[in-house]
């Protein structure tokens, strides 16, 4: 390979010799998706001691946002704390190791989040197990398979599916997925139902308002959005490195396993994060699917009973008293708690990645 | 990735016929007692009217809200359904001009904060707008037509019967042919009045058996909440041996069957004449003006040809104590809710009022100062 050969394919800036004019300057467009470039290298600008009024307003700027987001955040944290302290003290059940949740009464307060938790990460938990290997697929699909000229069209539409309001997917599950799933339940049920996941839950399987059903509908809407980001990432795999791995005489998916796996690891999972947050906080969709119960949880994907944000959303319609509202509010303290927590767990995996920006 | 697409697509297509049959199956009850006295509002005041409370009355306050227009031209009325207690709340804070609610004020800290929103003068509550709850069921294509007592509702409400062959049931329906099936009951997940006055119902009809807890959430302990009056009924109606509580007007939407309620004098079929029958002979509780129904009278009513599960629903208002301007506004809405607002109320699934009852309200309407 000839050295004019090298820079036809990868341009270097200061590398002006023997390079067709007909080739684009990267610095015209040195991030076109399309183009796998390598970023241009900085310019040899050496003025470290010039401050233009840009840099004053754009560090102001830059600076501003994210002190505004952090004191957002804290200034949420604050008013679910304070908002929830007077019902939490007049809680007459354990908040955090009980089932029930009482709150109209305010004399007669009996509310506790320990299976609103179950309900919420089971639903969340199920809906990623079955998303992020469909994501996977779709994204490496979209990347490394489909041809070009279709590629952007079907990501289009697998877009469209985070445009769907989820009050839709909430109807769609209950009225049409429910029935047609009942005997897939069904069969789990009565076949595997050995296995814990598996077992008669506290409501019927055939009325289908039950975490299995709501797991695959948060599947299906979870699924753009983790779609979306790894299909940025694997599409940012390095050129040189795919080509490499072709050189050894690799095959289209040890390519894969070899270079945009590794690569788009810790996009994949932040995406898949991203989802997982999305799936935590879906309430209209779960109050529509869920069937409530008084009957303690089971344990089960057949169990039904309400997320953190389906309780509060279904009891949003008579926030009566303060102390009501406030065992509300005390629960969307637990699900700010519970994002924040999966947050960090999930930047802890990724963090350990050389990758991960 | 195409039977998402389908599955995208079925689902808007599906949402779409729901909400059309939603709002094409209208209820086909009978026109009630149209015609009735109407007394020409006297328009004029504060332009802009503010109501907050009761989202049971959402759709009657909607009916209102329309006739206030045609009556009073220019006139118009916000009303915002967050909820009695909100209600209630905004309302003693003096941010809304009437509360709508589904229970009376507590005596107490609510009534003494409303006097002092109104100046030092009591508030009154005016029932206006009344539903009757239907106990809606499925039993399949030849679903039987049943008849249900305060008793064997509370037990099947809470556990205390389970199979819809039970001897209770059969004796109270010797003729009819009941499965050996499971009853599924289904209840609202949300608070909602509701849920409090079919408990209260339970409470005062079925002392003994319905021990549980009269509030806005079920205390039944049994069965599957869903969400809303829509969800509960869809439930019933895609669920063979289910049994719910739910407006008439959602029964009638998804053609569930209805239980016949015995009070000890027969079996009443819900009709608007029934529910208007158990209306009329409610006593009134409160003093003078103060129209506080006293649900007792309507729910123990063993009277013949009166269905007693209605919920009951107020505005409650300040005798005295508006500026001028405001009083006007609200005397003139009050009058036309009274009035020609309640010969529209039997479409949109409520019981228009019995005369004598408006008689009665509008007496109230006129004491406004």
């Amino acid at each position: 390979m000839s050295d004019s050969q090298l820079t036809d394919r990868f341009p270097r800036p200061e590398g002006a010799g023997g390079r067709p004019a007909h080739a684009r300057h990267p610095q015209e467009d040195p991030i076109s998706p399309a183009a796998h470039h390598r970023p241009a290298p900085p310019t040899g600008q050496s003025g470290a001691t010039v401050r233009r009024p840009g840099d004053q307003i754009f560090r102001g700027i830059a600076v501003g946002s994210g002190v505004f987001i952090v004191a957002l955040i804290a200034a949420v944290a604050l008013f679910l704390v304070l908002q929830a302290i007077p019902s939490l003290a007049a809680n007459k059940s354990s908040f955090l190791f009980s089932g029930g949740w009482s709150a109209q009464d305010p004399k007669n307060l009996n509310f506790g989040i320990l299976d609103l938790l179950w309900v919420t990460v089971a639903s969340s938990l199920f809906a990623l197990v079955l998303a992020m290997p469909v994501a996977l697929g779709i994204a490496l699909f979209l990347t490394h398979y489909a041809p070009k000229r279709f590629s952007r069209p079907f990501a289009y539409i697998v877009d469209l599916l985070a445009a769907v309001p989820s009050i839709v997917f909430g109807l769609w599950g209950i009225r049409v997925l429910a029935p047609q799933i009942k005997g897939v339940a069904e069969w789990l049920n009565t076949n595997l139902g050995w296995f814990p996941l598996f077992s008669t839950g506290n409501v019927s399987v055939t009325g289908g308002g039950t975490v299995f059903t709501a797991g695959i509908v948060l599947a299906i809407m979870i699924l753009p959005i983790i779609t979306a980001v790894s299909r940025e990432v694997f599409d940012r795999t390095p050129t040189t490195q795919i080509e490499g791995a072709l050189a050894l005489g690799a095959t289209k998916w040890e390519v894969i396993r070899t270079t945009v796996l590794p690569f788009g690891k810790a996009g994949y999972v932040s995406a898949s994060m991203l989802g997982l947050g999305r799936a935590l906080g879906e309430t209209i969709a779960l109050m529509l699917i869920l069937s409530a119960t008084a009957a303690g949880p089971k344990y089960s994907l057949f169990d039904g009973g309400a997320t953190l944000a389906s309780r509060i959303g279904s009891g949003s319609g008579e926030f009566s008293g303060p102390l009501t509202t406030g065992a509300y509010i005390a629960a969307g303290l637990v699900l700010f708690i519970l994002t924040f927590v999966i947050n960090a767990l999930a930047r802890y995996v990724v963090a350990g990645k050389k990758e991960y920006a | 990735m195409n039977t998402k697409r389908y599955g995208v697509a079925l689902a808007l297509v599906t949402a779409g016929a729901l909400l059309l049959s939603a709002c094409g199956s209208d209820n086909n009850a009978d026109p009630g007692a149209a015609g009735q006295q109407t007394i020409k509002p006297e328009c004029g005041g504060k332009k802009d009217l503010t109501g907050e409370g009761s989202s049971a009355q959402t759709n009657a306050i909607g009916e209102f809200k329309l006739e206030y227009g045609n009556q009073c031209p220019g006139q118009n009325l916000a009303y915002q359904p967050s909820g009695s207690g909100k209600g209630v709340t905004n309302f003693n804070g003096g941010l809304v001009d009437f509360a709508g609610s589904d229970s009376a004020l507590k005596s107490g800290e609510e009534v003494t904060k409303a006097t002092s929103r109104c100046e030092g003068n009591a508030p009154w509550h005016l029932p206006l707008v009344f539903g009757p709850v239907a106990v809606a069921y499925n039993l399949g294509a030849s679903s039987p037509s049943i008849t249900l007592n305060a008793e064997t509702i509370a037990k099947v409400f809470n556990g205390g019967i389970k199979k819809w062959n039970d001897e209770a049931i059969k004796k109270l329906n010797p003729s009819a042919s009941l499965p050996d099936k499971d009853i599924i009951v289904y209840y609202r997940s949300d608070p909602s009045g509701t849920t409090e006055n079919f408990q209260k119902y339970l409470a005062t009809a079925a002392p003994t058996t319905w021990t549980q807890a009269t509030t806005k959430d079920f205390a039944g302990k049994v069965g599957e909440g869903k969400d809303k009056s829509q969800g509960v009924a869809n439930a019933v109606k895609a669920t063979e041996g289910s049994i719910t509580y739910v407006e008439a007007s959602f029964a009638d939407s998804a053609k569930l069957s209805k239980a016949k309620i015995d009070n000890g004098a027969g079996a009443v079929e819900l009709t608007n004449a029934t529910a208007g029958a158990a209306i009329s002979q409610a006593k009134i509780s409160g003093q003078g003006n103060d129209l506080i129904v006293d649900l007792k009278s309507i729910y123990s009513s063993k009277a013949k040809d009166a269905y007693p599960l209605v919920l009951v629903t107020y505005e409650i208002v300040c005798s005295k104590g508006y500026p001028a301007e405001t009083a006007k506004a609200v005397k003139a809405f009050l009058t036309v809710a009274a009035g020609a607002g309640q010969d529209q109320l039997a479409k949109v699934g409520y019981v228009p009022l019995p005369n004598e009852f408006r008689t009665k309200v509008n007496e109230a309407i006129k004491a406004i100062a």
